[in-house]
This record gives structure tokens, sequence and C-alpha cells, in this order.
């Protein structure tokens, strides 16, 4: 990642938030009919006699292969999640469950306040993104836009922050939060996590690849920072922020190790947390059919946000590996 | 006269210079400086704080503690309890990373053919690195259930019986590193498959003209053109896997026997049974600087290979 200023092709690509795929210039030459040509003509090629078998036996049967390795244990879950403990501990169980019933998700609700866990995760993940992506954004405007001395060097300490896994912190945070009250709270889980070095990163990146001319425009109308910020840069960066917040989405769900040392009480834990006390309190085989609910219900929604947005996602997630 | 003149003006450009100077930083505060105070609040402090716990024999919650040096790292690199731990990192982070390189590698030069249908497949692929590693543990405990799980069944259809997953150490090792190259390897198939779309078609076509076979056209074009590829999977493999596993390690085995990686170890010397604050701090300290080696190697040669273009 080069960080001078720099406006490559790839770069206004990825402002624009197109996937690497779609960014070959060549193709971009052609017509949208002659697109479409080339398309059914590849489609057409790869079901041509010569290569049928081709297709078939390094294509779609390696693809059937990972599918089922990937798609099977989630699969499993699911159908499990509606199976009667009889249906669990049979030696010959079914991929579909015979006698379809929801009370397992009743008995995850019995066991642990499943519900104030739920509203638990979702606040901690809407409060703790909201506040991150915003702190991201403006960090990453006053360290492009705001000319101060010495913000390259602040720019390289939030750099070296983004080296330091939130793990290694984990004894001196958790020593800090107690010391202010916040253990066993939610803001004690949500604070120590909100100082962004990814988020500000990415979008820093972003805002330098920004054309000069609209701020400038902006400037002899008198706009200051907040307007410039608020009016031009963040309006034309949504697909950038959504990636930042997307992925924070991901990650405030889905954290585990500080919710766990943090809380105390089942109250306050969110879904992960809970699910792991659920597990080491459900210990018959029988049960298994309740911790697959308990599984459904935490992996289910990023499962959906993730089939809805994998573009903005996937960008996210593999930063850096595209030059 | 005018030298009078000239000095007052210059001095009210200063003073405006000044008073822009000063307006922009505190814009500037006004805009990085809560970011930049967590910063320093919970990353950058606790990792100077730890230096100083990691020379204390302390326990947790307790009030006294004394200094004694180096002995935590002492311990750590020499006591067998460390060093198996090691070990444990040692086999986890290479089969983990090796594993889902390799699987990755194979998923992108498939996904990379023409085909229909390839978009959804990488989707597919891609979609366990983003979901709860508690809940794809929970998934997998079922599934390794000697007795009643997915697994045992099939291994029972071709008359084999199911391992000791959970209580023998070495088998358990094994099953966190299915559970995780499970969960990663569509993050190395995506990363792969970019590094392949970007290899230039005519260099595969002039390798074709020239009767180059599939495998020869793989090994003498298209890896070495994917080594930067390869370089950056390889560096930020290493640098999660020794850093995101903790969820997958604490639900399956929750004990960490045999399963107690250095991040696992940290969080059991400190809230776990032991509460050795010190130690525990000391292990995380060296946690830091190995990542910190590995980033510093990553960055010297990305520099120098990457483009190379």
């Amino acid at each position: 990642m080069s960080l001078t200023r720099s406006r490559t092709p790839k770069d206004e690509a990825q402002r624009r938030g197109i996937a690497p795929e779609q960014r070959d210039p060549k193709k971009q030459k052609l017509s949208k009919a002659e697109r479409k040509q080339m398309r059914r003509g590849g489609w057409l090629d790869a079901f041509s006699r010569q290569n049928l078998a081709d297709t078939i036996l390094t294509g779609y049967l390696p693809i059937f292969v990972a599918l089922i390795v990937i798609v099977l244990p989630l699969a499993w879950m699911v159908s499990s999640s509606f199976k009667p403990p009889s249906e669990i501990v049979t030696l010959n169980p079914t991929l579909l469950p015979q006698d379809p019933t929801v009370d397992n998700f009743g008995n995850v609700v019995d066991r642990v306040p499943l519900l104030t866990m739920f509203g638990n995760s979702i606040y901690v993940t809407v409060v703790g993104s909201s506040i991150k992506v915003l702190l991201a954004v403006t960090t990453a405007y006053a360290l492009v836009f705001i000319k101060v001395p010495g913000r390259n060097f602040i720019f390289l300490g939030i750099l070296v922050a983004l080296m330091v896994p939130p793990e290694v912190s984990m004894l001196p945070n958790y020593l800090t939060i107690t010391g202010l009250g916040g253990r066993d709270t939610l803001w004690g889980i949500i604070l120590p996590g909100l100082g962004t070095a990814f988020g500000t990163f990415l979008l820093r990146q972003h805002f330098m690849a920004l054309p000069k001319e609209m701020f400038e425009a902006a400037e002899l109308d008198g706009a200051g920072h907040f307007r410039k910020l608020f009016q031009i840069a963040a309006p034309v960066s949504i697909p950038a922020i959504a990636t930042v917040g997307l992925v924070t989405v991901v990650n405030e769900w889905n954290s585990f190790l500080w919710p766990l040392v943090i809380t105390g009480s089942a109250e306050k834990m969110t879904l992960p947390v809970g699910l792991n006390l659920l597990q080491s309190v459900e210990t018959q085989a029988g049960s298994y059919g309740i911790l697959m609910a308990g599984a459904v219900i935490v992996i289910a929604p990023m499962l959906i946000i993730f089939a809805a947005l994998q573009k903005y996602i996937v960008a996210g997630l593999t930063q850096g590996s595209v030059k | 006269m005018s030298s009078a003149v000239q000095t007052e003006q210059e001095r009210s450009r200063v003073r405006a210079h000044r008073r822009r100077q000063s307006k922009n930083w505190s814009l500037f505060l006004l805009f990085a400086g809560p970011n930049i105070l967590l910063i320093l609040a919970f990353i950058y402090y606790p990792l100077f704080s730890n230096m100083y716990y990691s020379t204390l024999d302390w326990r947790l919650g307790s009030s006294t503690a004394t200094q004694i040096g180096l002995e935590n790292y002492a311990a750590f690199f020499t006591s067998d309890s460390g060093l198996e731990v090691w070990r444990v990192t040692a086999i986890f982070t290479a089969g983990a990373v090796l594993g889902s390189m390799i699987l990755g590698l194979l998923i992108a030069l498939v996904l990379n053919k023409k085909i229909p249908g390839k978009t959804a497949a990488r989707t597919a692929v891609f979609s366990p690195y983003v979901l709860s590693g508690v809940g794809v543990a929970m998934v997998w405990n079922f599934i390794f259930d000697p007795t009643r799980g997915g697994l045992s069944h099939i291994l029972g259809f071709f008359g084999i019986s199911s391992p000791e997953w959970y209580l023998n150490e070495d088998w358990s090792l094994f099953m966190v590193i299915i559970v995780y190259v499970w969960k990663n390897l569509g993050y190395c198939a995506v990363v792969f498959l970019a590094g392949l779309q970007s290899i230039p078609k005519d260099l595969i076509e002039a390798a074709t003209i020239d009767r180059a076979g599939p495998i020869r056209r793989f090994v003498s074009v298209t890896l070495p053109l994917l080594t930067p590829t390869v370089f950056f999977l390889l560096v930020t493999n290493i640098l999660f896997s020794m850093t995101n596993a903790f969820d997958i390690l604490r639900t399956m085995t929750p004990t960490g026997h045999g399963t107690n990686t250095i991040i696992f170890e940290i969080y059991l010397q400190s809230f776990g049974a032991y509460q050795r604050a010190g130690y525990s701090a000391a292990i995380a300290v060296v946690l830091f600087f190995t990542l910190f080696f590995i980033t510093a190697v990553q960055l010297r040669f990305v520099e120098r290979k990457v483009h190379y273009s």
C-alpha cells in the first residue's frame, strides 16, 4: 500500500466500490452488447463438446466437494436445531428433521437470558460500530485535510497501533476498566475497542485519492472543514465508509475474548459469551439440539448481512491484498 | 519609515499564520483527538504497563507484588509448560497456515476457470470467515462428538471408529486446526483468486502455444507471478492464526489441554485458575514482539518484491 498521494485507476475503481475482477480496463471499452456476447460465449465454451469433460472434472466436481465441506456443517446446524432430542441421539441420523420442533429455541431461552444477551449484542455492535466509524471518518479527514505539523508522525503512531492485537492489551485494559467501574457493564465492553486504527487507515487512503478540485470549489464558497467533511468528503465516500462499517459490525458481533473477560453476570453478556456459558451447562448428548439452536442465533444474523452485502465485506476484509 | 511599515506587515502576517495554525490545531484535535486519546489509553498504555507487570510476581487481584526482574521471561522460555506452549503454537500455526493456504489455492484455481456459478461459489466459500468463532466451534463440537457426531457416523460407514478427539491431546490439536482451516480457507481462496486474475492472460497463452501442459504452466508461469500473493497470505495468516483463534480454542477445549497456544496461555494464566498476572503479561509482551518482528520482515520484503509489474 503506497502511502504517498497517488491516483491510479485502481484507486479510482476502489473509490467507486468496484470489485477487483470488474476493473479490467480492456473490458470497459467494450459495449454492453459485446460484453454480453463475450460472457455468453464463455458460458457456451465451458459446455462445448471438447470442454465439457474438463469443465465437470476440474471445475464443478471440486467446487461441489468444496461446497459440501463448507455448507454441510451449517446445514447440519440448522437441521439439528429443529430436531427433538430423540433424533439427536439416534444412531441413524437423517439430514432433515423427521419431526421438526422449535422446542430447542425455547429451551435456550429457559437456560440463559437469551433475549437480553441478543439485545446486549445488538447494543454493543450498533453503538460500538457507529462511534468507531464516526471516529475513523473524522480522524482520517483530519490526517488528510487539516494541515498541522507532525500529522504524519501521528499517522505513524496509528499505524503501529494497527499491529497491536487487542489480546496483548487485555490484562491492563481489564485493570483500567475495572478501576473505572466498568466491570460487568455494556460500556465496559465497548470502550476499550473504540480507538480505531484499521478504519482510520483505510479511510485515509481513500480520502487522499479524492480529487482536490472538489474541495477547492467548496473553499471558494467559504465552506469550513465541517461542511467539507460532512457535505463533500463523507457523501462521496459512502462505499468506503460502508466497507469500514460492515467489517466493524462483523468484528463487534463476533468479539469474544474481551467480553468474556470483562463480564460476569449473564445479564451483561453478549451472545458469544452467553453461548459459551450455555455450552458449559448443557453437557448431555441430547442437548446438542439446544446448542445448535444457540449457534443458529449467533451465526444467522452475520450470514444474512454477509449474503446481502458481501461485496463490501469481502473488499474490506481482504484489504491490502490487491494492490 | 517604510521599513517600519514592512515589519508591521510582517508581524501581522506572522500573527495571522499563528492564529491559523492554532485554529488548525484545535480543529485537528477536535476531529482526531478522541480517537488518538482512545488509542493511547487502550493500546499504547497497556503495551508499556504490560512491560512493567511482566517484571512482577503478582497474582491478579492481590495488592502486593514482588519485583523479580526477568524471571517470568526466563520461565516462559525454559520451563516445560512454557516450551509446551511454544510447541503447540508452532504446530497450530503451521497446520492452520499451510492447510488454509494450500486448500485456498486449490479452490482459487478452480474458481479462476470460466464457468457459470463461480461467483456464488466464491461467496459461499468465503462465508465461514465472517461467522462467530464460538458459534462455529459449537457446530463442530457436535460434528466431532465421538459417539453422536456427524463425523463418527461418516467414519462408521467406512468401518472406522472415531478418534478420541477430546481426550487425546494430539487429536484435540488436530481437531482445532481442522476447524480453523475450515473457517479461514475462504479468505485465502478469495485473495489467491484476486492474485490469479491479475496475471496477464497472454503469458499463459504464450506458454500454451509453447506446448506447456497445465502443470508446467502452473509451476513455471502462474506460481512465480503469484509469489507476492503467497507472501502476503503467509504473513497475514501467521499473524491471524496467532491471535484470532482464541474463540475456537476456548469453545472446543475449555481447559486448553493440548491446545494452549500463546494467546490461550495469556488468558489462562491471568484469568484461569492460576491468576499469574505478571507471567501472563510477560507472555503478552513476547507475543507483541513476535508479531512486530513478523510485520517488520513483511514490510521490508513487500517494499522490495511485490512491485514486480
